[in-house]
């Protein structure tokens, strides 16, 4: 489902013109399809440093029915065809002149990626180095791929995750995550996973099966895609929008085989009511989407009290509200419980007339940092995900100008669908995510703003 | 005495779509339309996708020649299987509550696991018919087989003939609307004016705050662009009621007027019923069972009783069956055609000589707590769309009697044309 501008971009006449004045070259994104290969080619994977990891991610990809070539030589000799994508491993960085060898690495291979091709390099975490010079290497992997994402044609992303020692069996989900179609609009991202007690998804056609998932704001627009794929990856969808929105609502239940609850998250009652409602018709709870959000924009000197105490009350304080009263009720969040946050690229860059809805939405990257510790405990996660450009009702709506510039100034030059959303709580909702917890994943097509 | 060990249906929830004024939201609405609209929202509530279900149950007053199969025409339309089976039934205002009364029935019979019950209605988008006149004229004129045959009929055809019959709210042995009759028990049982703006004014008051508080969050879903019933008004009160010229009635003594009776109204609502095995397989809830039920009909034409007294009489019936007084209840749900019915119906249980003549009882039935009426409002401020008022009080009061806890009771009394009643017992 591509824009009009994609479409054109990439038709006989438009290629020629866009090609000869410069103008943005989007491509259709690869994107997942249930029981489709993870990749269309094979990967290469090399290491720079030490690379105590190459051996976990080849036996991952080979058991995925990836196949894995070996690195490309410096001299250019190569194992011939296509790349579906490229991993580095630069774990063991001792210092800056270990970097060469990434140089050495990525610059033949990335040559060979095809079209929504995938960079991924793992690194060890910055902040636990031994040495400056350790650090430094380190970090300088978090200059390299955001570059290389800038760098990338075609529809390709690069992304990081930093690996500590021990975290190694994390690693599956975000192997899986990063390299598949599930990512399509996630670039530019470094992602640190951490040790956990790693369980299996249900299969991989429905890895959520048998999952309860709540999610809020499921009526329409993102809250509906991430309805629908939660419920294709096989969880049952209680899906939650105010009375108002009942209808729409009850159309998304339907066609997914969910159950509406129709509830006012910013109600005094609301999180008791929807505690009762789990424990009574489910019994528990697996999954939990806090989607439901606002905007009231003004600017601040224009804002009056209301503007500004609805949006945090809708976009936080019910978070907030919902999340405590899940993990106060007895034995309801089950075991390995995921809750995923929405936040928004305003809550990283912020945005102009939009003091109040960045401040609620920098606020559940706050949160989900600070309860993740409480949710390892139970072998739960608790993630954030914040959409950049995603084209909804709400973006249809906007100036011709406006829409065609904020969907545009990022590496994949067009903007993100609900589903990229969607796919990316879906994947921090897989029981084998239980690595990735207390992160902001941004789904922004590794957008220039806030980057 | 009711057989006490026989299985009782249990009410699961229910669904309607918000009520609406005549002509005003639902006016582009048919019959069929708002009730599919009802199931599905019914199907979300429950997740009952695909489910086929023992039966549904469900009728409409007001209906087309093309709808003599609504029911099953909704279900095929919903996201209910296409092997639910479906019957329609009427008996007036009563068609809903009859609806429920029969899947509950079939339930206890251990016929049927699960059903739903529901109602609908629509005086706007209303069936016209032609005259009979006209109307012979056509069917000759269809079956004439030669051209001078066919001919002939249509020079039958005069211009009188072409204005349509338009379904009027008239009772057709007495040619008096409804409101008419209810006025003449007014005047009977000399309820005032004042306690009918009372009634009315609470009515509102109590369902616009239910709808605050979010009571019927799970008991309706929006529709074509209304979430909340048009006809209510929160900030009704007897001084304004008190303005309005009286409508029905004549003279000095009319009392009843477009604020204490209630409008034509659109809408459709519907009631899930089912064992509590069946329920409890599914995770769903038991919210109240139906205990009883019991109709009856009274001689309004010839018998001098008023046209919506009926409930009166089957009242006590059903009491006496399940050894109950009037007070034994926590609830009761007397459906508000008209303000002075509620009022007329409630006096004359408190009536020794009309309890002891009409209803031939030793006593009055006595007085009930006026707190424990109505609650969250009822027909007056949400409207009454014939067929779908019993569901709307069925689900309502299921869900009040859950909330108060185990082994609470409510009664129904639903009132209905051709002097007819249907009133029921539930319990938690």
């Amino acid at each position: 489902m591509a824009d009009w501008y994609t479409t054109f971009a990439n038709s006989g006449f438009g290629t020629t013109i866009t090609k000869q004045l410069g103008l943005p070259r989007p491509v259709e994104l690869r994107r997942y399809e249930p029981g489709e290969p993870l990749l269309p080619g094979a990967v290469v994977v090399g290491s720079a440093g030490a690379g105590r990891l190459r051996d976990t991610v080849t036996a991952v990809l080979r058991d995925a029915g990836v196949m894995v070539q070996s690195p490309v030589t410096a001299d250019g000799a190569t194992d011939g065809g296509k790349l579906g994508a490229v991993v580095l491993d630069a774990t063991g960085l001792t210092s800056p002149a270990d970097l060469t060898g990434a140089h050495d690495f990525l610059a033949p291979a990335i040559k060979r990626l095809r079209a929504s091709g995938r960079v991924l390099v793992l690194a060890d975490p910055p902040v636990e180095a031994a040495t400056p010079a350790q650090a430094a290497a380190r970090q300088a992997v978090d200059g390299l791929v955001r570059s290389i994402g800038k760098e990338l044609l075609n529809g390709s992303t690069a992304n990081a995750l930093f690996v500590p020692e021990g975290a190694e069996a994390s690693l599956t989900a975000p192997l899986h995550f990063f390299l598949s179609g599930r990512s399509a609009y996630v670039d530019g991202q470094l992602l640190t996973v951490s040790a956990a007690d790693v369980p299996a998804n249900a299969d991989d056609v429905t890895p959520l099966a048998g999952k309860v998932a709540v999610v809020t704001g499921a009526a329409r627009g993102i809250g509906a895609a991430i309805a629908r794929v939660l419920a294709r990856d096989g969880a049952h969808v209680v899906a939650v929008d105010v009375p108002a929105a009942g209808d729409a609502l009850a159309e998304v239940a339907n066609g997914i085989g969910g159950t509406a609850l129709q509830l006012d998250i910013t109600a005094a009652d609301a999180p008791q009511r929807l505690v009762e409602h789990l424990r009574e018709r489910h019994g528990g709870v697996d999954v939990v989407v806090h989607n439901a959000g606002i905007t009231r924009d003004k600017l601040l000197v224009n804002m009056d009290a209301t503007r500004w105490n609805t949006v945090m009350a809708v976009n936080l304080q019910a978070q907030l509200d919902i999340t405590q009263a899940l993990l106060d009720a007895d034995g309801l969040l089950r075991d390995g419980a995921r809750v995923v946050c929405v936040s928004s690229q305003s809550g990283i860059a912020g945005n102009r007339g939009q003091t109040n809805y960045a401040a609620s939405k920098a606020g559940v990257i706050g949160m989900v940092r600070a309860w993740a510790p409480e949710f390892a405990s139970r072998g739960a996660t608790i993630n954030a995900v914040a959409p950049g450009f995603i084209v909804t009702e709400m973006t249809a709506k906007m100036p011709f100008g406006t829409r065609e510039i904020g969907s545009r100034i990022n590496s994949l030059q067009q903007g993100g669908l609900p589903v990229d959303v969607a796919e990316t709580i879906a994947w921090l909702a897989q029981p084998a995510s239980a690595g990735v917890n207390g992160q902001t994943v941004r789904v922004c097509g590794q957008s220039m703003l806030g980057a | 005495m009711a057989d006490s060990t026989r299985r009782r249906a249990a009410i699961v929830g229910g669904n309607r779509i918000p009520f609406a004024r005549s002509n005003s939201a639902y006016a582009q609405a048919s019959n069929q339309d708002m009730l599919t609209a009802t199931l599905d929202g019914l199907v979300a509530r429950f997740g009952l996708q695909g489910e086929s279900v023992g039966e549904v149950v469900a009728g409409a007053v007001l209906k087309h020649a093309r709808d003599f199969n609504l029911t099953r025409e909704a279900v095929l339309g919903s996201r209910l299987a296409p092997t639910t089976p479906a019957y329609d039934v009427q008996q007036a205002c009563g068609t809903g509550l009859e609806a429920a009364v029969l899947v509950a029935n079939k339930i206890a019979l251990g016929q049927i696991e699960s059903g739903i019950a529901g109602g609908v209605d629509t005086t706007s988008d209303a069936p016209l018919a032609v005259g009979d006149d006209l109307r012979r004229t056509l069917i000759s004129l269809n079956n004439a087989r030669t051209v001078g045959d066919r001919l002939k009929a249509l020079a039958r055809i005069r211009p009188g003939q072409l204005v349509p019959e338009i379904p009027r709210n008239a009772e057709p042995r007495t040619g008096l609307a409804m409101g008419d009759h209810a006025a003449i028990t007014a005047a009977e049982w000399e309820i005032g004016r004042e306690e009918q703006d009372e009634l009315a004014a609470r009515s509102h008051q109590r369902m616009a705050a239910a709808y605050d508080r979010g009571f019927f969050d799970d008991l309706v879903t929006p529709f074509l662009g209304l979430a909340r019933d048009n006809n209510l008004r929160p900030d009704s009160s007897v001084e304004k009621l008190a303005k309005l010229k009286p409508v029905f009635g004549t003279g000095e003594g009319a009392t009843m007027t477009a604020g204490n009776s209630t409008p034509l109204t659109d809408g459709a609502s519907a009631v899930l019923l089912a064992s509590d095995e069946w329920a409890r397989a599914k995770g769903l809830p038991v919210l109240a069972h139906l205990v009883d039920a019991q109709t009856a009909a009274v001689d309004y034409v010839h018998g001098g009783e008023g046209l919506l007294m009926a409930p009166v009489y089957a009242v006590p019936v059903m009491l006496a069956r399940n050894g109950l007084t009037l007070q034994d209840f926590d609830f009761y749900e007397i459906h508000e055609a008209f303000a002075s019915t509620v009022l007329a119906t409630m006096k004359a249980w408190e009536d020794e000589a009309f309890c002891k003549e009409k209803l031939g009882l030793d006593a009055p039935l006595g007085a009930i707590d006026r707190a424990k009426l109505n609650v969250n409002g009822s027909s007056l401020a949400a409207g009454h769309p014939f067929a779908a008022t019993g569901g709307r009080i069925v689900a309502s009061l299921a869900k009040m009697l859950h909330e108060a806890g185990p082994g609470k009771r409510g009664l129904i009394s639903v009132c209905a044309a051709g002097g007819q009643g249907v009133v029921a017992i539930l319990e938690s």
